[in-house]
């Protein structure tokens, strides 16, 4: 009877509870919301990349390594030779060795030089292959394999035409030697989508009129090379960007990396990708932590508002509390009325929120995967989130306790008659 | 042996804070199903005598006995429970919680009240006797599902009636029920109102300022011949 009553009383007062359970439910909302962006974030990372056992590229930090290698975050500040990266190739412990060439650009997408090994050895979300779901691999100097998110975007099909440009974000076209799409990988939900893959040696070939480092802004002087005559030459890379390695057997991992690191020649950088990523986690984790914090901070704000909407509500309510007294209520009875209202309302609150954050999943679900390749799954609720629910409402009645003494202070100062 | 319905002595209380209004009622008692109207001016302390007699507040010295039992001596949860078991309360205005049905509002007090709630469902089930007071009392049968908000201030009245009759307490505790009411509402609300008394055999107190109601009751007392109010001076 006194849960309809309250219940009841909550209803008489629709606009101001409406809104109190709205503004709860938001929050609650937003906070799960960040949580699963964030263990999704943090899936979806630790998915990009297996079966690697260390990337190697210039000296650097770690953590910018695998960014640009993997990620296609961020730029090398500087290459691998090619006499280097033989040496590393001739190592006894490795088992495979792809080099990866960076630098140049299709539209938004990076474009990726490595040899048809990449796919071969690349793996992601434990142990799943790259699938070129329509045409083939690289056959042609100049054949592109564009990811699914490249294919969506541009609206490109197999045997299309493409230009790429030289360095990223530019505006000077390799037009000279357009490529062709010979394939397209299915989606895997990794960089890999939005990367177009071309030889090591077409990397080189559409470079050889323009001198290292580039002549002029303007693109190279003089006729452009025939492409009978670039066909015919040596392609061989001068530099990489960063290569993976697999070993023959686990135990040689840190052994090779430390032969990498070592290397007297030019100074280079070996990772563990599971470690790098580690150590991209704790700089991430400062943000995450943060971000955790001021989404906490917004329940706590939502929780407080209720606090003072049950507060302002309490002189109204005064002859309410008289009525109550007059028919024998006690005044705890009182204050667990406050107690009980304040728990309804949170926990409206928290399954409306819940709600929110489920039905904003499925609406976000499509746009995080377009817009940053992460996909966010819409797993059943686990206990954790439950815990964050019970602690709301936890939370609330003890947020409602201070109105509810008030209530009770006042019950019983004001006697049988309240003069409002 | 009967106890008096009501019976103060030598009682004494101040609100608190220094110029606190204060009280003092030397000898009153009420027979056991007696009506009396209590006369005063406003602001004489007749609603703070009431809250006294209902234990709503706590006495200071004295003694406030009700049909025998010292409500002095009862802690103040046992004090609530007493007044929910025994003592019907009627206010003058906004008895009953508006967003609540009017049969949610009479059973109100027997939620702290097992006797009381036992003893009105002896001829059958609660909402019977609920029925049957508001048919003796002039409401319509469909009432006790309406929202207590929508009714007239009328009917209201006689909903607080219905629920300080329900279960039978031997006291009823009423302050100016009247004074919202219109000269013939108010006639016909007391004329029921003490048909039910007398059914229910219960005493009555009921505060007023209005000498024109005397002939109905028993007695008519005055607050100033009952009670001292000393001047907070010292
Ligand atoms: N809850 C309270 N706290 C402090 N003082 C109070 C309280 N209720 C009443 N008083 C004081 O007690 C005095 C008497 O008030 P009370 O309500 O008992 O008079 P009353 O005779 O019922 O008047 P009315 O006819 O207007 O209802 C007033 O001076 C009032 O200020
Ligand atoms: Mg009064």
């Amino acid at each position: 009877m006194i849960l309809r009553l309250a219940t009841r009383s909550l209803m008489a007062r629709a606009l101001t509870v409406g809104l109190t359970v709205l503004a709860i439910a938001l929050s609650v909302a937003l906070f799960l919301g960040i949580e699963k962006v964030r263990t999704g974030a943090r899936a979806s990372f630790a998915d990009t990349i297996s079966g690697t056992d260390l990337i190697v590229g210039a000296r650097s930090g770690s953590v910018q390594l695998l960014l640009y290698s993997v990620f296609r975050i961020g730029n090398a500040t500087n290459n691998v030779t090619w006499d280097s990266y033989q040496d590393i190739a001739a190592r006894p412990e490795v088992d495979w060795i792809v080099p990866i060439s960076l630098g140049d650009s299709h539209r938004q997408f990076r474009v990726m030089g490595t040899t048809p090994a990449f796919f071969d050895r690349y793996k992601y979300r434990g142990d799943r292959d790259l699938v070129i779901g329509e045409g083939a691999g690289l056959n042609d100097l100049y054949d592109a394999v564009i990811g699914a998110d490249v294919a969506q975007a541009l609206g490109y099909a197999v045997g299309d035409a493409i230009v790429v440009s030289h360095g990223v974000a530019s505006f000077t076209d390799h037009d000279d030697q357009p490529f062709r799409v010979a394939g397209i990988v299915e989606k895997t939900g990794t960089p890999v989508d939005r990367t177009v893959i071309v030889s090591l040696e077409a990397i080189e070939a559409i470079h050889v009129d323009w001198q290292q480092g580039g002549v002029a802004l303007g693109g190279p002087a003089g006729p452009a090379t025939p492409v009978e005559t670039i066909r015919a030459m040596d392609l061989t890379p001068s530099a990489i960007t960063a290569a993976l390695v697999g070993v023959d057997q686990r135990t040689q991992i840190f052994g090779l990396q430390r032969w990498v690191n070592d290397y007297s020649q030019e100074p280079l950088l070996a990772v563990l990708p599971g470690v790098a990523l580690q150590e991209l986690w704790q700089i991430v984790g400062v943000a995450e932590t943060a971000l955790v914090a001021v989404s906490g901070m917004v329940v706590v704000t939502a929780l407080l508002g209720m606090m003072a909407m049950i507060l302002s509500s309490l002189n109204e309510r005064r002859r309410e509390m008289a009525i109550w007294r007059a028919m024998g209520a006690r005044p705890a009875t009182i204050l667990s009325l406050l107690v009980l209202e304040a728990v309804v309302m949170a926990a409206l609150g928290a399954i409306l929120g819940f709600m929110l954050l489920y039905a904003g999943l499925w609406i976000a679900q499509p746009l995080f995967d377009a817009a940053f390749g992460l996909w966010l799954p819409i797993a059943a609720p686990h206990a954790q989130e439950f815990a964050v629910l019970g602690a709301v409402v936890l939370a609330a009645a003890v947020a409602s306790l201070v109105p509810a003494l008030r209530a009770y202070r006042l019950s019983l100062a004001d006697g049988m008659m309240v003069k409002i | 042996m009967t106890d008096p319905a009501l019976a103060l002595t030598d009682l004494r209380f101040a609100w608190p804070g220094r110029d606190g209004f204060a009280l003092r009622c030397p000898d009153f008692a009420l027979g056991q199903g007696e009506t009396v109207l209590l006369l005063g001016e406003s602001g004489s302390g007749k609603s703070t005598l009431l809250s006294l007699i209902c234990g709503i507040v706590a006495a200071g010295p004295g003694q406030v006995r009700i049909g025998g039992t010292d409500l002095g001596a009862l802690r103040a949860g046992a004090r609530d429970r007493f007044r929910a078991e025994g003592i019907g309360v009627i206010f003058q205005q906004f008895n009953l919680l508006p967003y609540a049905s009017v049969a949610d509002n009479i059973l109100l007090p027997l939620r702290f009240a097992p006797q009381r709630r036992a003893r009105a469902a002896k001829g059958g089930c609660v909402m019977a006797e609920v029925q049957r007071l508001c048919a003796a009392i002039g409401l319509p049968d469909d009432i006790v599902t309406r929202p207590a908000g929508r009714l007239s201030v009328g009917q209201q009245q006689r909903v607080a009636v219905v629920r300080a009759l329900i279960g039978q307490p031997p006291l009823i505790v009423a302050d100016e029920p009247t004074s919202a009411l219109d000269a013939a509402t108010q006639d016909a609300f007391l004329a029921l109102l003490f048909g039910q008394l007398r059914a229910a055999g219960a005493a009555l107190l009921m505060v007023s300022h209005d000498e024109r109601l005397a002939p109905r009751f028993d007695r008519t007392v005055h607050l100033r011949d009952i009670v001292t109010t000393p001047r907070v001076a010292a």
